[in-house]
């Protein structure tokens, strides 16, 4: 295999948790809620993920992996809701409650891994591999790059096709747009729309963690998320929160992350660096939205 | 019991810093979520202030990276008007990833420093000597004492000066803040860096009277706790002051139960700080009143 073609099927790879969370990021802002929380729900996803996935029998066959994906969508799903219930019941910032999730996440699979879930040896913080019924199918032979690169190609399209076309769509982009006339004109149940917008994020984010144990990981580590949901972040706004904008941009946000790995082995150049940049672009995207905005408000 | 209380004050000062100066900037009206990055920026700028200077150097040089990071979120998020919590999280990745990437880059991929000077604390002679509480308040790294004193100080700068009331008039009112002559933007700014330093003073409290070193991602979240603080505090800063030792004491938690032996799991004591914010937030619901434009980005101010 060439080298172009490694760093091809690397950023494929690469790529494809950060263009789900991506998306799912980009629901929620969509519905005006600021969910950082991407993160812990990828966790949360990848731990359900993984359970499923050494505790399934071999009798099921590749059913595991479908039950594996649920799982997954499931517990991010309540990961988000639960923050999503803070902020409607309690009205709590939902940037706080999920950064917080976040946290609590980690150590929640930081125990798992150490405890309940350990391998039989107990010498690894990790749990054991996940049964074959639940890998990811291999999209190219003889490379890493499997069928859930395809996955998100998919649930973007879908996204799009939903938030364009569909009423439920349209509910969750009048009220991120402007909640009062949603509820006022519109006759929108905000908070249920933006609430359901939320736990949907989730679940998608979910997915993303669950695509990364049975495609790649085949197994539950700490730090099993280097920040996919914070880089999220970076993919949905340069995407402008498009659905399949985030596709793009998911590849090239993969294209810098594999490329920043390969400079820290081969230049010495710290990875951290990525998220610098994934800063100054997100920086740049608001930085010359507002810049516009301000000149054709002057010029009007 | 003493050096669980000991523990608490230790584990709240740099908490209890940065929600001091959180306070001072949402009651402008902006929420600055990136105060995580000025965390994080003063943890590594006191280990080269101090490495050049001493100690005391390194707080203040602390305090000038807190604050050219909250300049940046300024920049964005008060003169552009931008979403302050879209800027904020940018500005905490920004942080976060600078300062790895310049620890690295100044002291390799070993990571040195482990020299630099750090506070000893500090008995007060009689009120150490108080019954319980004596060692666990008078007995602290010297940057404790400077929290003590900025306590009363911001207190009355924000209840009793002209600028005070223009800073809280900008947060409740702005459109009639202006109108009395307020200069809007400016005073939201100034609140900021004001916020910022601070910040970067608690960052620099973590490493010169706590662990000694920098590691990468040490703020661990307390600059999102340190505005959780600031809610559980009804944005005033002696309130501040108060959350914040509650919030020391579930950190100082998990030393004590490592002190008596418990089988319970030591990641239930690390998530614990954070539960604890889900916890109180919630409770606070419908108690406090936020500054009337908090968060605002659709103001024209001047």
């Amino acid at each position: 295999m060439s080298q172009t073609t490694a760093f091809i099927v690397d950023t494929l790879v690469h790529a494809t948790p950060l263009m789900i969370t991506g998306l799912a990021v980009a629901i929620a802002f969509r519905a005006g809620i600021w969910n950082i929380g991407a993160d812990g729900q990828f966790i949360a996803g990848a731990t359900a993920a993984a359970w499923i996935g050494v505790s399934a029998p071999a009798t099921i066959g590749w059913l595991a992996l479908p039950l594996a994906l649920v799982a997954g969508a499931i517990a991010g799903g309540i990961w988000a809701a639960i923050a999503a219930w803070l902020r409607s019941r309690f009205a709590v910032l939902e940037v706080i409650s999920t950064i917080m999730l976040n946290f609590i996440a980690t150590y929640g699979a930081s125990y798992l891994v150490r405890g309940p879930l350990q391998e039989p040896t107990h010498v690894f913080p990790q749990t054991s591999s996940i049964v074959a019924g639940a890998h990811m199918p291999i999209l190219i032979s003889d490379t890493r790059l499997h069928w859930g690169f395809i996955l998100g190609l998919l649930l973007s399209v879908l996204t799009w096709y939903a938030m364009k076309y569909s009423a439920t769509g349209f509910r969750i982009r009048a009220s991120g747009m402007n909640p009062f006339a949603a509820r006022n004109a519109g006759l929108i149940n905000v908070p249920r729309v933006t609430s359901g917008a939320f736990i949907v994020s989730g679940a998608i984010a979910g997915i993303a963690g669950g695509v990364e144990v049975c495609g790649v990981t085949f197994a539950l580590y700490e730090n099993i998320s280097p920040g996919y949901g914070y880089t999220a972040i970076a993919v949905a706004l340069l995407a402008g929160l498009n659905p399949l904008g985030v596709i793009g941009t998911g590849i090239l946000f993969g294209a810098l992350e594999t490329a920043a790995g390969t400079m820290q082995r081969n230049a010495g150049i710290p990875a951290t660096t990525a998220s610098v940049i994934e800063a100054v672009v997100i920086l740049g995207v608001i930085g010359i939205a507002q810049f516009r905005s301000r000149c054709s408000v002057s010029a009007t | 019991m003493e050096a669980f209380l000991e523990g608490v004050v230790r584990t709240a000062t740099p908490l209890a810093l940065a929600a001091l100066g959180e306070t001072v900037t949402e009651r402008s009206g902006i929420i600055n979520i990136g105060l995580e990055g000025s965390i994080i920026a003063g943890a590594l700028g006191s280990v080269v202030g101090a490495a050049h200077g001493g100690v005391w150097a390194g707080f203040v040089f602390g305090a000038v990276c807190g604050l050219a990071v909250a300049a940046i979120f300024a920049l964005f998020a008060v003169v552009l008007r931008a979403d302050q919590i879209i800027t904020g999280t940018a500005v905490t990745l920004l942080a976060l990833g600078g300062t790895g990437t310049l620890y690295r880059l100044i002291y390799g991929s070993a990571g040195a420093a482990l020299n630099t000077p750090t506070l000893n604390p500090a008995a007060i002679p009689f009120l150490s000597k108080i019954p319980v509480v004596g060692l666990a308040l008078f007995a602290q790294p010297s940057i404790t004492y400077v929290l003590y004193a900025l306590i009363p100080v911001v207190s009355w700068w924000m209840y009793r000066t002209h600028a005070g009331l223009a800073l809280r008039s900008v947060g409740e009112n702005p459109a009639a803040a202006i109108a009395a002559g307020v200069r809007g933007k400016r005073v939201q700014f100034t609140a900021v860096l004001f916020g910022g330093a601070l910040g970067g003073v608690s960052g620099a409290t973590l490493v010169l009277a706590q662990a000694g070193t920098f590691v990468e991602g040490m703020s661990a979240g307390r600059g999102f706790i340190a505005i959780a603080i600031v809610v559980l505090g009804r944005w005033n800063p002696l309130g501040t002051v108060l959350a914040a030792l509650i919030f020391g004491a579930a950190s100082a938690l998990q030393f004590y139960f490592q002190a008596i032996g418990t089988n319970l799991p030591y990641q239930l004591f690390l998530a614990f700080p954070y539960v604890l914010t889900l916890i109180a937030l919630a409770a606070t619901h419908g108690r406090v009143s936020a500054p009337a434009a908090l968060g605002r980005q659709d103001l024209e101010l001047e």
